[in-house]
């Protein structure tokens, strides 16, 4: 499964639009790294706790998304973007969508 | 009175690890930037075509939370308005930063270039002072070699399909 950013691939021709497909993951760290990190607030720096649960995050949103695709026979989602929300403290959303499409080499 | 003593201290302790840390982390974003300065990022949207290319999603993302003393001085010129510097510092922080770790992402995969770069921040809260998460993501054009290198050494989970492993001739996209 190809998933780009770019609306066109060179020397590529989409075949079929399949629509949009999307993926989502909420997830959220135990307490004792919140609590790190309200102490770590006092200091400022980096988060790692935090970093480290919106990469899994995110690939587990991708992980849908191209689920998603597969379903629906795509070969290829195209323009892929990705938004995140934080809806509580400590919590957010990932949200990732894109075109499916599939696609063949261009002769 | 233990209010007052506990807020000097939280100030101080801010004031001194704050601009320790971003002094410490201003020093290896330059140091990173001139090392990866070979790689270009490109926020346009459409590859080049006269050079064939294979492509994947890279992307990098950082959280930098504010320290005490940021989040206090905010505050304070919240009240009379005008320019934050302390958050402006903050964010650039962490714009940098998440562009060096998609840049990094991008030199592990021998990419030449980085095109169609997002950046996307969102505030994360942590308790009442703020922390920020940037993401920067792009597409990688690697040149074919390397890509079928990539394709086989490959186990993570945005493996190349038989259509992204297969030689990209590019030439024929028309220009919009």
């Amino acid at each position: 499964m190809l998933i780009s950013n770019l609306e066109i691939l060179p020397d590529h021709r989409i075949v079929r639009h399949l629509g949009l497909v999307q993926g989502s993951s909420v997830r959220s760290k135990h307490v004792g790294r919140d609590i790190m990190a309200s102490i770590k607030n006092i200091f400022g720096g980096e988060l790692q706790g935090y970093t480290e649960l919106l990469h899994e995050s995110r690939e587990e949103a991708t992980e849908r998304l191209i689920q998603q695709a597969q379903g629906i026979g795509a070969n290829a989602v195209l323009n892929v973007r990705y938004s995140t929300s934080s809806i509580a403290a400590g919590a957010a959303e990932i949200f990732v969508y894109g075109t499916a499409v599939e696609l063949a080499q261009r002769d | 009175m233990i209010e007052i003593i506990l807020f000097l201290v939280f100030m101080s302790c801010g004031f001194i690890f704050g601009q320790l840390a971003e002094k410490r982390h201003f020093k290896s974003i330059v140091e990173r930037e001139q090392q990866l300065n070979s790689l270009p990022v490109v926020a346009s949207r459409y590859p080049p075509e006269d050079t064939a290319y294979h492509q994947q999603l890279v992307s990098g993302s950082v959280v930098v939370a504010s320290d005490y003393f940021k989040s206090f001085t905010a505050g304070l010129i919240n009240i009379f308005g005008g320019v934050v510097t302390p958050f402006e510092s903050l964010l650039d922080r962490g714009r940098r930063e998440a562009i060096l770790r998609m840049k990094a992402e991008a030199g592990k995969l021998n990419a030449e270039l980085v095109f169609n770069v997002k950046l996307e921040t969102t505030r994360i809260a942590t308790g009442r002072a703020g922390a920020i998460e940037v993401l920067a993501y792009g597409t990688a054009m690697l040149p074919v070699d390397a890509g079928r290198a990539n394709a086989i050494n490959s186990s993570s989970a945005n493996d190349l399909s038989a259509i992204d492993s297969a030689p990209v001739a590019s030439g024929s996209v028309p220009r919009r």
